[in-house]
C-alpha cells in the first residue's frame, strides 16, 4: 500500500501530463453568515421531515426563523470589525476588506451591510407569517425554509466577486420567490402571480445569462476584479459586445429591482402574492436585486460609468420614479398601490446608484435600509387589514380603520409619511441622502425629477390616510333621510349601522408576533427618522471594494 | 438670559401633544385641559422671552447650537433675534386663545394633539437657524394642518387639505434642491467641510452670483406659495373655507407668516444679492395680490372665504415691504405680520362663532346681527377697523410704515398698493354693513351673543389691537437692531444697492456679526 502511493507520487512527479487542479484557498470565517443562513434553512427541512411533531409547532419554526437570522447578524459582527479595523503601524493583523474563493467572494462593508439587512427583511416577515399561515391553513415548515434559502441567494449576491456566482445567487434567490409566491393553495390569484413572476423571471435571468456571456467574450473573465482590471489597462477597438453585454446585465437586474420598463410584473404578483411573502419581496428582494446591481456596475464597469451606463441609468431612474408614481394614484387596490409605489422608490434608489460615487453608494445604502424597514411594515399592517382570506385590500377595506383600530391607523399613517419622505421618519434622511448625492454630483435635473415625484407620490399616500382617518363608511352607505322622525332616524341609523357592520367584513385581529415585527419596524422607522446617524455612519462605512484574493 | 427658553417653547407643545395622545379616556375634557395648559405654558415662556429680550442686541439670542448629525454638518441651532421674535410671541398666544375660544364637533383628542403639534412646528421654523433644521420644520407644519381641515373641516374637507399639502410640498421638494444645492456649492467654494449653519453661510456667502439667483428661485418658490403669492394662491381660499375654526385662525395667524418670514430670513438674509435682483417681480407679484385679492374678496358671497381673499391683500401689503429693502418698510413689514396674525384670526374666531350659531356663512342670509349679538358687532367692529388701517389702531401703523419705507425706493409700486386701502374699507365695510346692519329676521334675530369663554379669548386680541395701534415703541424698538443689521448686511453685499439717503442706517451703525462658535447653551438640545 505504502509502496503503490509512493509510486503514484513517483509517477505523478515525473509526469507533468497530469493535471494537478489548484483548490482556491477558502477563508471559511467569510462564510459563517451565509452558512447559518442556507444551513440554517436546509437543517430545517431535514429535521422536519425526521420530526414531524416539530413541523407542527408554528411557534417552534417562527422561532427558529428568527434565531437564525438573527444568528446571521450576530455572525456578522466580527465580520465586519475586521473590515473596518485599520492596523496600526508596524502591527501585523488581519483588517480591512479581503476576498477568497479565488477572488469569488468578496468581503467588504457592502456585502456585510447588505446581508444584515437581508437577514433583517427575513425576520420580519417570518414573525408576521406565523398567524398568517395559521389562519390560511397553510403551516408548514416549507415557507420558512424558502424565506432562508431565497435570502442566502441575495447573501450570494451581495458578496460575489463573479458574475457566475452573481448568477446562481440570483437563481437561489428567485427560485425561493416563485414558490413563496405561489405558496396560497386556495387563492387563484396567488398561483397566477406565482406563474407570472416565474415566467418573466427566467426570461430576465435568460437576458442575464446572456449579458455574461458577452462581457465575458469582451474581456475574458467573468470575475469582477479581473474584468476591472482589463478594462482599466485595455481601450477595447470595438466595444459593441461589451455594451451589449452590460445592456443585458442591466435588464437582468432591472427586472429584480422592478425598474421602469421591467416593471410590469410587479403589480400583478404583488397583488396576487400572499401579503406576507409580499412583505419580504418588496424589502430583502430588492435589497439583493441592488446589492447584485451596485456591486456589478459600481466595481467591474466603474470605466464605462460616465458616458455609457449612467446616461442610461438616469433616464431609468427618471422612469421609474415617474411611473411608479403616477399609476399608484389611479390603483383602488391598497396592495397594487404600494406595489406602483415601491416601483417608484427602486427609482429613488437608482438616483443614488446613478451618481456613482461614495456619497451616492451610501445614500442608496441608507434607502435600502430604511425602505426595508418601511416596507415589510407597510407591508405587515395590509396583512392584518387582509384579515382571512387575504382578499380585503380594496381601498374601501380601510374606510373608517382608524375608528376600528385607531393604534393600527396609526402606525400605518407613519409608515405611509415615511414613504413620502415627511421629517422625522427614516424616510425623509433617505430621500434627502440620495437627493444629496444627485446634487454633489450636479445632476440638478434628476434631483428636481426626483422631489417632483416624491410630490406626486404623496398624493397617493394621503389617499391611504384619507380613506383611515377622513372616510366615514357611513357615507358609504347612503345617508338618513332629514325628513324622518325621530324614532324613523333611530331606526335607520341601527339598520345603517348593521349594512357598514356587515359591508366591514369580519373584526381585525392583532397577533402578538406580527405586532412585533410592525413595532420593530415602526422604532427603526422612527428612532432612525430623528438619529440618522444610526445606520448613516455605517452606510458610509459600508462602500464596496473590490480586493484581489491573496493580497 | 436663559438659552433654554427657547428649547422648551419647542419642546412643551410636543411634549403636551405626546401626553394628550396617551392620556386614556374617551372624554375630551382632560385632552382639552392638559392642550390648554401645555400652550398656555407656552405662551407664558414666548412672553417671558419677550421680556427678557435684550433691545441693545442686533444679533441672535436665546441661542443654542448643538451638533445633531455631525457628518452632514447639521445642527440644531436656534435663536431669535428682534424679527422673529414677535412671530414667536404671536404662535404662543395665539394657540392657548384658539383652544380657548373653540371647542372642536368631535374627537377631541386627536385635534387638540395636531393642534399643539402644529404649534411645537411653527415655534420651531421662526426660531431654526440652521437650512436642515427649518426645512424639517417647514414641512412638518404641513401633516397636523393636513389633517385639521381633512379631519375636521366642512364641506370638501379633503379636496381642500389635499390641494393644501400638494401645493406647498411641491414648493419645499423645490427648496430641498435649492438648500442642497447651496450647501454643496458653498462647500466647494470655501474649501470647508459641508455645513447647514445659516449664520455660517450667510455672512461667507461664496457662491456665484448665477447659481444664487437660481437658489434664490427655489427657495422662493417654496414661500410664494406659502405666502401665498398671487400666481400659486388658489389653495388659499379653499384651505380657509373648509377648514374648521381653529386650523382658519392658526393658517392665517401663524402659518402664512411661514411664507413671508422665510423671505426676510432666508431670502434677503441668505441672498441679498439676488433678492434685490428679482425685488421687481416680487413687488410686482405683491401688488398685484393687493389689488386682486381685495377685488375678488368684494365678490364673495361666504364671509369666510371674504376673509380669506382679504389675506392675500395683506401678505401682498407684507410682501412690498420685504421687498422695498429699507428699514421702515422692512419693519413695517414685520409690524404687519404680527397685525395680521391678530386681526385676521380675530376675525376667523367671530366668523366661526358666527357659523357655529347660525350653521350658514352666506352673507345673504345673515343681516341685523347687531340687534342680537350688539357686543359681538362691537368686537367685529373694531377688529374689522384694524384689519382696514384705522389710525389709532395697530393695522395703520404697519401699512403706514410700509408704504413710507417703500415710497423711497419702490415708489410706483407703493402707489399704486396704496389705493389697497382704500379698497380693504370697501369691502369690509360693506359685508359689515350687510352681516350686521339692517333689520334682523328669523334666526337672526334670536342669534346669542358672545360666551363668557369667547370673549375671554377675544379679549386679549382686542387689548393688543389698540395698544399696539397707540404705542408701537415696545415693539419698534425691540426689532429695530435686527432690522437695520439686516439692511445693513443687504448694503454690504449688493454692489448696486442704492437706497435713498434719509432710509439708510445712521453713520454710527456699526453691523453686529452674530457669532456661531461659543454660544453653545447648557440647556437640553432637542
Amino acid at each position: 500500500m505504502n509502496n503503490l502511493l509512493h509510486l503514484s507520487q513517483s509517477v505523478l512527479a515525473q509526469n507533468e501530463a497530469i493535471p494537478q487542479l489548484p483548490t482556491p484557498e477558502i477563508a471559511w470565517s467569510a462564510f459563517i453568515p451565509l452558512l447559518i443562513l442556507a444551513v440554517g434553512g436546509l437543517l430545517l427541512l431535514t429535521f422536519t421531515s425526521l420530526m414531524p411533531a416539530f413541523a407542527k409547532s408554528s411557534w417552534a419554526l417562527t422561532g427558529y426563523t428568527v434565531a437564525v437570522a438573527i444568528g446571521t447578524i450576530v455572525a456578522c459582527i466580527p465580520l465586519w470589525n475586521r473590515v473596518q479595523r485599520v492596523c496600526e503601524a508596524g502591527e501585523v493583523c488581519q483588517a480591512g476588506a479581503f476576498s477568497t474563493a479565488a477572488g469569488a467572494w468578496g468581503v467588504d462593508g457592502f456585502s456585510i451591510f447588505l446581508t444584515i439587512l437581508m437577514a433583517a427583511s427575513v425576520a420580519l416577515a417570518a414573525l408576521v407569517m406565523h398567524d398568517y399561515l395559521e389562519t390560511e391553513g397553510l403551516t408548514g415548515p416549507e415557507p420558512y425554509v424558502l424565506l432562508m434559502l431565497s435570502a442566502s441567494g441575495g447573501v450570494i449576491m451581495a458578496s460575489a466577486n463573479d458574475l457566475i456566482v452573481v448568477f446562481i445567487g440570483l437563481e437561489i434567490l428567485s427560485i425561493a420567490v416563485y414558490v413563496l409566491a405561489g405558496m396560497h393553495l386556495l387563492r387563484l390569484a396567488s398561483q397566477e402571480a406565482a406563474v407570472k413572476y416565474l415566467v418573466l423571471g427566467a426570461f430576465a435571468s435568460a437576458f442575464f445569462l446572456y449579458g455574461i456571456s458577452m462581457v465575458y467574450g469582451a474581456t475574458g473573465s467573468t470575475s469582477l476584479i479581473d474584468i476591472q482590471g482589463f478594462l482599466a489597462t485595455n481601450v477595447l477597438t470595438s466595444n459593441g459586445t461589451l455594451l451589449a453585454g452590460i445592456a443585458m446585465l442591466l435588464i437582468g437586474f432591472g427586472f429584480k429591482i422592478a425598474a421602469v420598463p421591467f416593471h410590469a410584473w410587479t403589480p400583478d404578483v404583488y397583488q396576487g402574492a400572499p401579503s406576507p411573502v409580499v412583505a419580504y419581496m418588496a424589502s430583502g428582494v430588492k435589497v439583493a436585486g441592488f446589492a447584485g446591481l451596485m456591486r456589478v456596475f459600481l466595481l467591474a464597469f466603474t470605466d464605462y460609468a460616465a458616458d455609457d451606463w449612467r446616461p442610461v441609468m438616469l433616464v431609468l431612474a427618471i422612469a421609474t420614479m415617474a411611473v411608479g408614481a403616477v399609476l399608484a394614484i389611479v390603483q383602488t387596490d391598497v396592495k397594487r398601490t404600494l406595489a406602483y409605489s415601491s416601483i417608484s422608490h427602486a427609482g429613488f434608489i437608482m438616483v443614488g446608484v446613478h451618481a456613482a460615487s461614495d456619497v451616492g453608494v451610501s445614500a442608496a445604502l441608507f434607502y435600502l435600509a430604511a425602505y426595508t424597514f418601511i416596507v415589510a411594515g407597510s407591508f405587515g399592517v395590509i396583512t392584518l387589514v387582509g384579515r382571512k382570506g387575504d382578499n380585503l385590500h380594496a381601498l374601501s377595506d380601510y374606510h373608517g380603520l382608524s375608528r376600528r383600530r385607531p393604534m393600527l391607523a396609526v402606525v400605518f399613517t407613519i409608515f405611509l409619511l415615511a414613504q413620502a419622505g415627511v421629517p422625522l421618519t427614516s424616510g425623509f434622511f433617505a430621500k434627502f441622502y440620495v437627493i444629496r448625492a444627485a446634487v454633489e454630483g450636479e445632476s440638478y435635473v434628476l434631483a428636481i425629477a426626483a422631489m417632483i415625484t416624491a410630490v406626486i407620490g404623496a398624493f397617493l399616500y394621503l389617499r391611504i390616510i384619507v380613506a383611515m382617518f377622513m372616510s366615514d363608511p357611513l357615507d358609504d352607505h347612503g345617508e338618513i333621510d332629514a325628513n324622518l322622525s325621530d324614532e324613523e332616524a333611530a331606526a335607520a341609523r341601527i339598520e345603517l349601522r348593521d349594512k357598514v357592520t356587515a359591508a366591514e367584513g369580519p373584526p381585525i385581529r392583532i397577533p402578538t408576533l406580527a405586532a412585533v415585527s410592525i413595532g420593530l419596524a415602526l422604532l427603526v422607522t422612527v428612532a432612525v427618522g430623528f438619529l440618522p446617524g444610526l445606520v448613516s455612519g455605517f452606510a458610509n462605512d459600508a462602500l464596496p471594494q473590490l480586493v484581489a484574493a491573496g493580497s | 438670559m436663559t438659552p433654554a427658553l427657547l428649547n422648551l417653547a419647542i419642546a412643551v407643545p410636543a411634549i403636551g401633544a405626546l401626553i394628550v395622545a396617551f392620556v386614556p379616556g374617551g372624554r375630551g375634557d382632560s385632552a382639552r385641559m392638559v392642550a390648554l395648559m401645555a400652550s398656555a405654558i407656552t405662551g407664558v415662556i414666548t412672553v417671558s422671552m419677550l421680556l427678557d429680550f435684550d433691545t441693545s442686541n442686533a444679533g441672535f439670542q436665546f441661542v443654542t447650537n448643538r451638533t445633531w448629525i455631525s457628518d452632514f454638518g447639521i445642527s440644531w441651532h436656534v435663536g431669535i433675534d428682534g424679527i422673529s421674535l414677535f412671530l414667536v410671541v404671536l404662535t404662543g398666544l395665539l394657540f392657548p386663545l384658539t383652544i380657548v375660544a373653540i371647542t372642536p364637533e368631535h374627537d377631541p383628542k386627536p385635534y387638540y394633539a395636531w393642534l399643539l403639534v402644529l404649534q411645537a412646528g411653527s415655534i420651531g421654523v421662526f426660531a431654526a437657524l440652521d437650512l436642515f433644521v427649518f426645512f424639517v420644520f417647514f414641512e412638518i407644519v404641513l401633516v397636523p394642518m393636513y389633517m385639521l381641515i381633512g379631519g375636521w373641516g366642512h364641506g370638501r374637507r379633503v379636496y381642500a387639505a389635499v390641494k393644501f399639502f400638494l401645493y406647498t410640498m411641491v414648493g419645499s421638494a423645490l427648496m430641498l434642491v435649492g438648500i442642497l444645492a447651496l450647501v454643496s456649492l458653498q462647500a466647494k467654494a470655501t474649501g470647508d467641510p459641508i455645513t447647514f449653519d445659516l449664520v455660517t453661510i450667510a455672512e461667507n456667502f461664496q457662491v456665484s452670483e448665477n447659481a444664487a439667483r437660481w437658489i434664490f428661485l427655489s427657495f422662493a418658490a417654496a414661500f410664494a406659495v406659502k405666502v401665498p403669492l398671487f400666481p400659486v394662491h388658489t389653495w388659499l381660499p379653499d384651505a380657509h373655507t373648509e377648514a374648521p375654526t381653529a386650523g382658519s385662525v392658526i393658517l392665517a395667524g401663524v402659518m402664512l407668516k411661514l411664507g413671508t418670514y422665510g423671505f426676510v430670513r432666508f431670502g434677503l438674509y441668505l441672498f441679498p444679492e439676488a433678492s434685490h435682483y428679482f425685488a421687481p417681480l416680487f413687488l410686482t407679484l405683491g401688488v398685484i395680490g393687493i389689488l386682486y385679492g381685495a377685488a375678488v374678496a368684494t365678490m364673495q358671497k361666504d364671509l369666510k372665504r371674504l376673509v380669506a381673499y382679504s389675506s392675500i391683500a395683506h401678505l401682498g401689503f407684507i410682501i412690498l415691504g420685504i421687498f422695498a429693502f429699507t428699514v421702515q418698510s422692512l419693519e413695517g413689514a414685520i409690524f404687519q405680520m404680527v397685525n395680521h396674525g391678530i386681526s385676521t384670526g380675530a376675525l376667523f374666531m367671530l366668523v366661526g362663532m358666527i357659523y357655529e350659531r347660525r350653521h350658514t356663512r352666506m352673507i345673504s342670509e345673515l343681516g341685523g346681527l347687531q340687534k342680537s349679538a350688539p357686543i359681538m358687532a362691537g368686537v367685529f367692529t373694531v377688529v374689522m377697523l384694524s384689519s382696514i388701517g384705522l389710525p389709532g389702531l395697530n393695522g395703520f401703523v404697519g401699512e403706514f410704515l410700509i408704504l413710507l419705507g417703500a415710497f423711497g425706493t419702490a415708489r410706483w409700486w407703493a402707489v399704486v398698493a396704496a389705493a389697497g386701502v382704500i379698497l380693504a374699507a370697501l369691502y369690509l365695510l360693506w359685508a359689515y354693513q350687510r352681516v350686521f346692519h339692517g333689520e334682523a329676521e328669523g334666526d337672526n334675530a334670536t342669534m346669542a351673543d358672545l360666551r363668557f369663554s369667547e370673549g375671554l379669548a377675544l379679549l386679549p386680541l382686542l387689548a393688543l389691537i389698540v395698544f399696539l395701534g397707540i404705542y408701537p415703541k415696545p415693539m419698534l424698538e425691540r426689532m429695530e437692531p435686527a432690522v437695520m443689521n439686516l439692511v445693513a448686511h443687504i448694503e454690504e453685499e449688493v454692489p448696486d444697492f442704492n437706497p435713498p439717503d434719509d432710509f439708510t442706517p445712521p453713520d454710527d451703525f456699526e453691523r453686529v456679526v452674530p457669532t456661531v462658535a461659543g454660544e453653545t447653551a447648557e440647556g437640553e438640545g432637542e
